[in-house]
């Protein structure tokens, strides 16, 4: 009961919110890297955010799982709500996947290994049903014949697809992806934009950073500039290409879309 | 032009042959001009003097036999009667002569479980519980009053046993000290961090010699009247506070060169921060430190030989007191080679047992 009237103030998400962002402010130092962003993602939906670096998008996502701490405004993830408790952080993160653009595998550990531990530590699931449900990520993105094989083995694509297999065996309710393609040779990102679209079509919450605009007018439902701390524009992908409003974002889209 | 196909473009060469066979390589390598010939030749006319003196000295006229100190006072060879008439004392000690066969088997025990600790696959849990049986089979061995075993003070112990048990237990109980004051020094709490760097930089700013002074004569005088730490114990303790600064140091150097990345991926899985070190950071931050680690390890047990200025009789000690025999005297060269190489087998060792870890750790894993 202490319980239920702890949460009380916190669960009151518009009724299928799964993220609401509320006037969120970020500092680093002197520097106002988020100037009062507010945004609300519905179960389901997917988003994919854009911008030039240093807009703030990256520093955006990582807030949803508090690997940045923001200074003001609230973040509530699927009711429960960010804020310095530590139990509310752990529990969140293993409820939100995340992406990195550096892959960010676990160099000692097999492919298999990378994706246990989250299961098994977090989780709390038995070492033979984890193996299981880890094959069958592995299977769905194209790569079980891998792993026994430790991550630096394989190519940048293929670490991709095992991080995000990684991040779906902890069955996540949202997955984040920061830059997912950034930091791979151009013959390998299709291989991972693949499996990000089969996740889509499987109705996953998505929030994407990219600049692969393919990606964006294929999959998002919305798609967000970003431009110094604060969302400029948002719109579906179709308005959001063929008609963007402000002149930064065409300015924007002018140069990427060359 | 020819037409691109992939099996064109992948048609490989033999390498070209650069290795001529021995004599090449020996005039290629130390005959290449006037300089190096010169050289070659000095270096080898220097061991032609050095190497078969030591042969003549060290095994062809030497003396062996147990107890014949008259023997070797005529003989132009070595002496290693001293060690051989003495092996028992210089190993023991002081432990009473008829139950030297306890710390023997002791010590058997010991390098028995090492070895076996150093297979990677028996590294389960078991190896804890057999880890504490042979622990506790050791001590009772050593200590006597049970099991129809007449006991011995631990004042009696010494020599071989007496080394081993200083720096078994002082680097198995240091390294994770060792880790925590690392661990600790990085920590975000400021209280922990400050005290993590005042422990490290006070300890690592004074010499372990003083340090066993302290234990031995300034510590007690703190104890109230009536009680006694044990002498062996408190330089234990000594020797286990100094190695965990120096190894905390070096964890340190090695928890920095993870990149950010690995503790973010492995706080968005919703591990928590003890785990997170344990499965993630620390395998990898452990495994990069691994050669400064072992230097430490090599040094710290050389420096228990220290422990002779609180007169503890460990092994260099009971050479010493073989060497201020009358007997003896003058037979110091045999002695102190004897316990030079038993020092290098202990080191020796640890060193070729880190390289194997190391091989086997990264066994797969390439970056």
């Amino acid at each position: 009961m202490t319980n239920k009237t702890k949460q009380e103030p916190t669960a009151q998400p518009s009724s299928n919110a799964m993220i609401e962002i509320i006037d969120l402010h970020k500092w680093y130092g002197e520097l106002h890297v988020l100037q009062g962003i507010n945004l609300t993602v519905k179960r389901q939906e997917r988003i994919v955010i854009c911008g030039p670096s240093g807009s703030g998008k990256s520093t955006l996502i990582r807030c949803i799982n508090r690997l940045e701490e923001h200074q003001r405004g609230r973040i509530i993830v699927d009711g429960v709500e960010l804020t310095n408790n530590v139990k509310n952080i752990e529990k969140i993160r293993a409820e939100v996947g995340m992406v990195f653009q550096h892959f960010n595998l676990f160099p000692h550990l097999t492919i298999l290994d990378n994706l246990t531990l989250g299961p098994i530590w977090v989780r709390k699931i038995p070492r033979k049903k984890a193996e299981e449900t880890a094959m069958y990520y592995l299977e769905k993105v194209h790569i079980a014949d891998q792993a026994k094989k430790y991550p630096g083995q394989l190519s940048g694509g293929q670490q991709q697809r095992v991080a995000i297999a990684r991040s779906l065996c902890m069955n996540p309710k949202i997955m984040l992806f920061d830059e997912p393609t950034s930091a791979l040779d151009p013959e390998m990102i299709k291989e991972v934009l693949d499996v990000m679209v089969e996740l889509a079509r499987e109705g996953m919450t998505m929030i994407v950073v990219t600049h692969e605009m393919g990606f964006a007018k294929s999959v998002a439902h919305r798609v967000l500039f970003m431009d110094y701390g604060r969302i400029v524009e948002e719109n579906t992908p179709e308005e959001f290409f063929s008609n963007p409003r402000h002149e930064r974002t065409k300015l924007f889209l002018s140069q990427i879309l060359r | 032009m020819e037409e691109y196909t992939p099996e064109a473009a992948y048609s490989p060469m033999k390498p070209p042959i650069t290795h001529t066979g021995v004599i090449g390589w020996i005039k290629k390598n130390l005959f290449n001009g006037y300089l190096n010939s010169l050289l070659t030749l000095g270096i080898l006319f220097v061991f032609y003097k050095i190497i078969p003196p030591f042969i003549r000295w060290a095994f062809l006229d030497s003396v062996w036999c147990p107890d014949c100190a008259g023997a070797c006072r005529k003989a132009a060879g070595a002496c290693w009667s001293v060690v051989t008439s003495n092996i028992r004392f210089i190993i023991f000690g002081f432990y009473p002569y008829s139950q030297q066969w306890r710390p023997l088997i002791a010590m058997l025990l010991l390098f028995g479980l090492i070895y076996y600790s150093s297979k990677r696959e028996n590294w389960r849990k078991s190896l804890i519980y057999i880890w504490a049986i042979g622990l506790f089979v050791m001590g009772t061995l050593m200590k006597g009053g049970i099991f129809g075993l007449v006991p011995v003070e631990s004042t009696k112990w010494g020599g071989l046993p007496l080394t081993l048990l200083l720096s078994v237990f002082g680097l198995t109980a240091a390294y994770p000290l060792g880790v925590i004051l690392a661990l600790g020094r990085r920590s975000k709490m400021p209280g922990i961090r400050w005290l993590s760097i005042i422990y490290i930089e006070l300890i690592r700013g004074v010499p372990l010699i003083s340090l066993l002074f302290m234990a031995s004569i300034i510590f007690p005088l703190f104890l109230p009247e009536g009680v006694t730490i044990n002498k062996i114990l408190r330089a234990q303790v000594a020797i286990i506070l100094f190695t965990a600064a120096y190894i905390a140091e070096v964890v340190r150097g090695g928890l920095q060169g993870i990149s950010k990345g690995q503790y973010e991926a492995a706080e968005s899985l919703g591990l928590n921060y003890v785990l997170t070190m344990r499965l993630v950071i620390l395998p990898q931050a452990l495994k990069i430190v691994i050669p400064p680690t072992v230097s430490i390890l090599i040094s710290a047990f050389k420096d228990t030989s220290l422990v002779v200025i609180i007169a503890l009789w460990d092994l260099m000690k009971t050479t010493q007191s073989v060497l201020s025999h009358p007997k003896w005297m003058g037979f110091s060269p045999e002695a102190y080679i004897f316990l030079a190489i038993l020092y290098f087998l202990g080191c020796f060792s640890m060193s070729n047992y880190s390289r194997k870890l190391e091989r086997e750790l990264s066994q797969g894993e390439q970056r």
